[in-house]
């Protein structure tokens, strides 16, 4: 390109922290166009985030960025450069939607970067090609191995002809043979565009030597710049590893020197202490580790090689018994592993891949807790930790939650924990990983300590070739199975190789070659795009483009379909809670069970009954047998009722001496026991009715006026009716909220917010794109609600069913737009979850009319109440269900919701940020 | 014994994990204090600031006195509106009852002409207009009858009716809401804290690591039962006491230490259900999720919102396999009606029963649980 300055990037004065830690201190750097620029560095250094603040994905704090020339504090710069730069952030796949295919993760970036069916048609073929992805197109990303995620990965990255391509640590974790094409692949990509510059982090220092530029950094600073040779050359190292070493200032190489490891001295007694036949592991179709065999003897230090996701930590986990094995056998110290086995686990020390110790608890006390755990002697516990303190360097860090630690102490304070019962064996499962290379060493040295001088076997997985190579003897696992087995220096002279890598992937080679001949096809005509579709393969920069709206609404539909729980909680939890609710809050009192203790037995006192009889409200139970009883059955809560006739009430009537009937009612249920006692009261006016009809035939008047109630909209007064029509106003606010709120931060949680950060969809695109299904579903849920009602609850629509649904609809996109305020203030799903819960269903079940109608509300809860959605949709479903009202007389509810999608939406958009802090 | 000292050390380990949860914390105190303190005062099933509006077309010394009549706290200041006005203020839900008296009420009154009255109810706000009729009624007949006689009170009749309100004579509703309350987040709390609790661990892998070391699933389960059923006790019982008979005055019948008894055995049931349902889902979200669909429907239809026997057949039997019927109506009998032992002893059998099958359940499930994906 014409007019590109010398630099891509100018970085002056640039630091960055998070909280207390600064990642970045003050790093002035200009790093060169056009070449491959490598960040090399053990993890925390802060390479990733210098990447991410020279994509513009990071909001700068302070010091100046310049990429392409242009001030990326400038949003109006950083918008016109989006489309230039690509960006993967680091992990396998970070920026990929598991559930989709291959196929669809790239259309859904061609889409976003605003290509024709045609150009993207055209550029995925040709990028899977290159590739290698072509035949996998249509299997899901979350399926794929980590080496073909990161090639998905690329392919994503490079849809759009970028000039600037950004790799945070594309290979980490990755196989070496993929992690060896990956660079073929980009340099032949880059061999065709030779004006695109590529700028990669990566923690592997052979990797770098291939690189035309490097940057040293530690600890937020730039240690040094330039070729590979010329750092070499200066720290006079032979790899660049040492040289990394030797870059370190002083106090961070302290006792640091060469790891020797003094050689095993035999002892053949006694079966070997882990012996593994044909271990086979299924998950469903899917074989994670096929008939893997090997034998480790005692004191041996035996290593695990191979990438992410081979199989070595579910074999691990089968060993420990975590695991059942599919088939085969597995054996500790001579004895079938069995996970009701406990003596076998006192003598086994486990370490698993994540960091596994409580992070709340203190040094101290995890190292206590496990001390006791494994039943040590009281006596002994204290010297014992004492002892361990001691020896792994935890001294300063005793009384220091472990959550604040750094990486290295935590590995180490994980290996105290597993030896401190003193195990015969030790389980590893990549112990070492992300930790920067000083204290991986210091780690070793432990390990090398406890195998030569206190005879514990050590079984290790790791992907780091050089720790492969200090093992005793290793296994080079690669899907599922296990290549070959024997001393490092065996391998690598039975291939004829010069490194341990080499001999792996000539291993890796054979293997591959009996599965499938894919062999990576010639490089893909990159930069042939533009000549074909004209422009810079990026549409001009516009602040709504509704395309990208789309793409963003069709994945999300995409990845919703395929994701079975909320999926189900989308399409039928509103359906399943309508049934709890509609039956559940019925404010009906009926099938009252009553019981009686008539003391008088004549045919007055039974026509006094009958009446109770007779009624709808009321069961008869078993007859009182005395006071005792009563209270017996009322207590027991059998009884809501009970009636007395006193002696001689059928003589007291006839003689018009005023018998008095008493009647018990069960408070507890204060609802219920008003509603009772307005029952009762009307059984006994019904009966002196009767009394007086039968004795002068004319109609009774205890008043003289009389009171006519009308009842309306509601003529059999059943709850029902009035009930479930609210609970649709109900249901329609809590579920689309919780499902919105937890979508969008599901993609914080998971990592593919990146892609809001680094594409040029902007924030209303992206908030629009992932509201659009979910009205769309939230819609479905009220044709089915109102369907429910209709046919189940038997609840007649009266009015108008236009009105209704469009008030349905103006409703649910103003609670899916609650979702999304909520989803900007959270950052778990679990809490996004908890919050939209609390949030709506509080003021929707107490301040929007459901029991106490909105007109009895006063103070703070008629102010929430009329700020919140839930009363106006309420008043629209209650109108139209049982009111007949229509449009008309709706008007004002119907501009209240309109009101409230504005305001939502652009809360949301002004805090939702388009870069990350 | 090695067993015992293994279940305490790791429920220990629970409780200092708890406390250093500030979020799950305070949640706790907020459920049982001013959650239910709230709860009591803010769900009313009385009559109380009843909207109300009169049709005057009377203006007689008799109407206007109906229309004072109509007083907070049960009502509104009364609205006079005009007859026209009605149905539109109706239909928009302004007023739940509007009172049209008709012109010379008072004369036809006076002359025995037996004049008619009408109480028009918006008979969708349901619990408002079923209590709030009865009152009108009184209230108007009372006026009626005052302005006829000279003084309050009913003419004799040939039968009189004497009702008693048993356990709570003035059918306090904070007294009802407020234990009620309490048992729903014993509920919700209890299954929260130990679900979250355990999928935590499986989230971070600590479980795995519990698994390898020589403790067996029961000793893992037991211990964050007794450490997360503790605090909700703990909870409860300073709720009972503090909150609920100090603060809201309410008068607790039976006993308590039998009440608490009992809720310990129901917390062994909904800590193993939390246990269960963390054994189920995959993540913490669909834990979240799976909790909406259980919490809420045992909480709603468990008696403790609105009366069981009003329900349809079915959902009753189904609800006989919830536990936390069981609690309710222990709770109920208990608490408000002074029963003992010998009556609900089926209750506390119940519970235990269920809490033991998931948590047999549970124990069946916890190591499979570890292999799915996270």
């Amino acid at each position: 390109m014409s007019g590109m300055p010398d630099d891509i990037a100018r970085v002056a004065g640039l630091s960055h922290r998070y909280g207390k830690v600064f990642a970045l201190a003050g790093v002035d750097l200009r790093i060169p166009a056009g070449c491959t620029a490598g960040l090399i560095g053990p993890d925390g250094v802060g390479k990733s985030t210098l990447l991410a603040l020279i994509a513009g994905v990071r909001r700068i704090q302070q010091g100046s960025v310049a990429v392409f020339g242009g001030d990326m504090r400038n949003p109006r710069h950083r918008r016109q450069s989006c489309p230039r730069i690509a960006y993967m952030p680091q992990g396998l796949g970070r920026n990929l939607y598991m559930s989709l295919s291959v196929f669809e993760n790239v259309d859904f970036f061609g889409r976003l970067f605003g290509q024709s069916r045609q150009e993207r048609k055209w550029r995925i073929n040709e990028l899977l090609t290159s590739t290698g992805l072509a035949p996998f197109k249509d299997r899901p990303a979350g399926k794929l191995s980590g080496g073909m995620k990161q090639k998905l990965g690329l392919c994503c990255a490079l849809i759009h002809d970028p000039d600037l391509l950004i790799l945070d640590e594309p290979t980490t974790g990755v196989d070496p043979l993929s992690r060896r094409q990956f660079w073929k692949l980009i340099d032949r990509i880059r061999a065709r565009r030779p004006g695109m510059s590529v700028l990669i982090a990566t923690a592997y220092m052979d990797e770098a030597e291939g690189f035309d530029w490097l940057v040293a950094m530690d600890g937020g600073r730039i240690l040094a710049t330039g070729t590979a040779t010329e750092l070499k050359s200066r720290t006079g190292a032979n790899d660049l590893d040492t040289a990394f070493i030797r870059l370190l200032p002083e106090e961070k190489r302290q006792g640091h020197q060469s790891l020797v490891v003094p050689p095993r001295a035999k002892d053949g007694d006694g079966p070997p202490a882990i012996e593994a036949q044909e271990l086979t592991k299924r998950f469903g179709s899917f074989t994670a580790v096929d008939r893997v065999s090997f034998t480790i003897e005692r004191g041996e230090i035996f290593g695990f090689l191979g990438s992410n996701g081979c199989g070595k930590t579910t074999t691990m986990k089968m060993l420990t018994g975590l695991l059942p094995a599919t088939s085969g056998s597995a054996r500790l110290f001579g004895q079938a592993v069995d996970a009701h086995n406990l003596e076998t686990r006192k003598r086994v020390g486990f370490m698993s891949q994540a960091f596994s110790l409580y992070t709340e608890l203190t040094v101290r006390q995890n190292l206590l807790l496990h001390a006791r755990l494994f039943h040590l002697a009281p006596k002994r516990i204290a010297g014992r930790i004492d002892e361990l303190v001691g020896r792994f360097a935890l001294g300063g860090y005793l009384d220091v939650s472990t959550e604040s630690l750094p990486l290295g102490i935590r590995q180490r304070l994980s290996l105290a924990v597993a030896v401190i019962h003193a195990p015969d064996m030790l389980i590893l499962d990549e112990p070492t990983s992300g930790v920067d290379p000083v204290a991986r060493d210091q780690f070793w040295e432990l390990l090398i300590d406890l195998s030569r001088h206190q005879g514990v076997t050590i079984f290790v997985s790791t992907h780091f070739m050089n720790e492969a190579s200090r093992c005793d003897r290793i296994s080079l696992m690669h899907a599922g199975r296990v290549l070959a087995s024997g001393a490092p220096g065996e391998l690598i002279s039975s291939r004829n190789c010069q490194t341990l890598e080499e001999a792996f992937i000539a291993y890796l080679q054979e293997a591959e070659r009996d599965d499938m001949a894919v062999s990576a096809p010639d490089a893909p005509l990159a930069g042939a795009a533009r000549e074909r579709f004209g422009g810079n393969g990026a549409p001009a920069p516009a602040f709504f483009n509704p395309f990208r709206l789309l793409a963003y609404a069709r994945r999300e539909t995409q990845e919703l379909s395929r994701d079975p729980i909320r999926l189900v909680f989308a399409l039928l939890g509103t359906a399943i809670l309508m049934l709890i609710f509609g039956f559940g809050i019925t404010l009906d009192v009926d099938k009252l069970s009553y019981a009686v203790l008539d003391r008088d037995q004549t045919p007055e006192s039974r026509v006094y009954l009958e009446n109770y009889a007779g009624s709808r409200y009321f069961r008869e139970k078993p007859p009182l047998t005395g006071y005792d009883s009563l209270e017996q059955r009322m207590m027991s809560g059998e009884l809501q009722l009970a009636i007395e006739i006193p002696p001689g009430f059928g003589k007291d009537l006839k003689r018009g001496r005023q018998p008095v009937v008493s009647v018990w009612i069960d408070g507890a249920m204060p609802f219920r026991g008003e509603t009772m006692k307005g029952y009762v009261q009307g059984v006994h006016l019904d009966y002196l009715s009767q009394l007086a009809l039968s004795a002068s035939g004319g109609k009774p008047r205890l008043l003289p006026a009389g009171i006519e109630t009308r009842y309306r909209y509601n003529q059999d007064f059943k709850s029902v009716n009035a009930m479930v029509p609210a609970v649709i106003s109900l249901l329609l606010v809590f579920v689309p909220a919780i499902l919105m709120a937890v979508a969008v931060v599901r993609e914080k949680e998971l990592g593919s917010i990146a892609n809001l950060y680094a594409t040029p969809v902007t924030r209303l695109e992206f908030l629009l794109g992932k509201q659009l299904p979910y009205i769309g579903i939230s819609m479905f849920n009220f044709l089915v609600l109102v369907a429910m009602s209709m046919l189940i609850f038997r609840v007649p629509l009266k009015g108008s069913f236009p009105a209704l649904a469009c008030g349905a609809l103006l409703y649910v996109t103003v609670t899916t737009a609650l979702g999304l305020l909520v989803s900007v203030f959270t950052r778990t799903q679990i809490a996004a979850l908890i919050a939209a819960f609390v949030l709506t269903l509080v003021p929707a079940t107490q301040f929007s009319g459901l029991i106490t109608p909105v007109s009895s509300l006063s103070g703070a809860a008629a102010v929430i109440g009329k700020n919140f959605p839930a009363g106006y949709f309420m008043s629209i479903s209650v109108g139209t269900f049982t009111k007949a009202l229509g449009f008309h007389d709706l008007t004002a509810q119907f501009t209240a919701l309109a009101c409230f999608i504005p305001v939502l939406l652009v809360l949301s958009l002004v805090l939702l940020r388009k870069q990350e802090a | 014994m090695k067993k015992l000292i293994n279940i305490y050390q790791l429920g220990a380990k629970e409780l200092r994990s708890l406390f250093h949860d500030t979020v799950l914390l305070i949640a706790v105190i907020y459920s049982f204090s001013f959650g239910i303190y709230s709860a009591a005062n803010g769900i009313s099933h009385e009559l109380h600031n009843t909207a109300i509006a009169i049709v005057d077309e009377d203006r007689s010394p008799l109407s206007r006195r109906i229309a004072d009549a109509f007083r907070p706290p049960y009502f509104r200041q009364p609205q006079l509106i005009a007859i026209e006005a009605v149905d539109a203020a109706m239909d928009s839900g302004l007023y739940t009852f509007v009172i049209d008296i008709p012109p010379d009420f008072e004369k036809n009154v006076v002359a025995g002409r037996y004049p008619e009255l009408q109480v028009n109810v918006d008979a969708t706000a349901v619990n408002q207009a079923g209590i709030g009729d009865g009152y009108i009624q009184n209230i108007i007949g009372g006026e009626i009858r005052e302005f006829i006689q000279g003084f309050r009170g009913p003419a004799p009749l040939p039968v009189e009716l004497l009702t008693r309100v048993k356990f709570n004579p003035n059918l306090t509703t904070s007294w009802f809401v407020s234990v009620m309350e309490l048992i729903n987040n014993i509920t919700l709390l209890s299954m929260v804290l130990t679900g979250a609790a355990l999928m935590r661990e499986r989230e971070r892998g600590t479980i795995e690591h519990l698994l390898v070391m020589p403790l067996t699933p029961f000793e893992i389960m037991a211990a964050k039962v007794w450490a997360n059923g503790l605090i909700v006790l703990v909870a409860a019982g300073l709720s009972l006491w503090l909150v609920i008979t100090g603060l809201l005055q309410v008068q607790i019948t039976g006993s308590i230490p039998l009440f608490l008894g009992g809720t310990a055995l129901y917390l062994f049931s909904s800590t193993a259900m939390g246990i269960f349902f963390a054994t189920v889902a995959r993540s913490m979200p669909q834990l979240g999720l799976l909790f909406i669909l259980i919490v809420l429907p045992m909480n709603i239809l468990s008696g403790g919102s609105s009366p069981r026997e009003s329900m349809p057949e079915i959902l009753q039997t189904i609800m006989q396999f919830a536990p936390s019927t069981h609690f309710v109506t222990f709770a109920q009998a208990i608490l408000y009606r002074g029963a003992g032992f010998a009556v609900v002893w089926p209750n506390y059998a119940a519970v235990s029963l269920i809490g033991a099958v998931f948590f047999i359940a549970a124990l069946a499930r916890l190591r499979k649980s570890i292999t799915l994906s996270i």
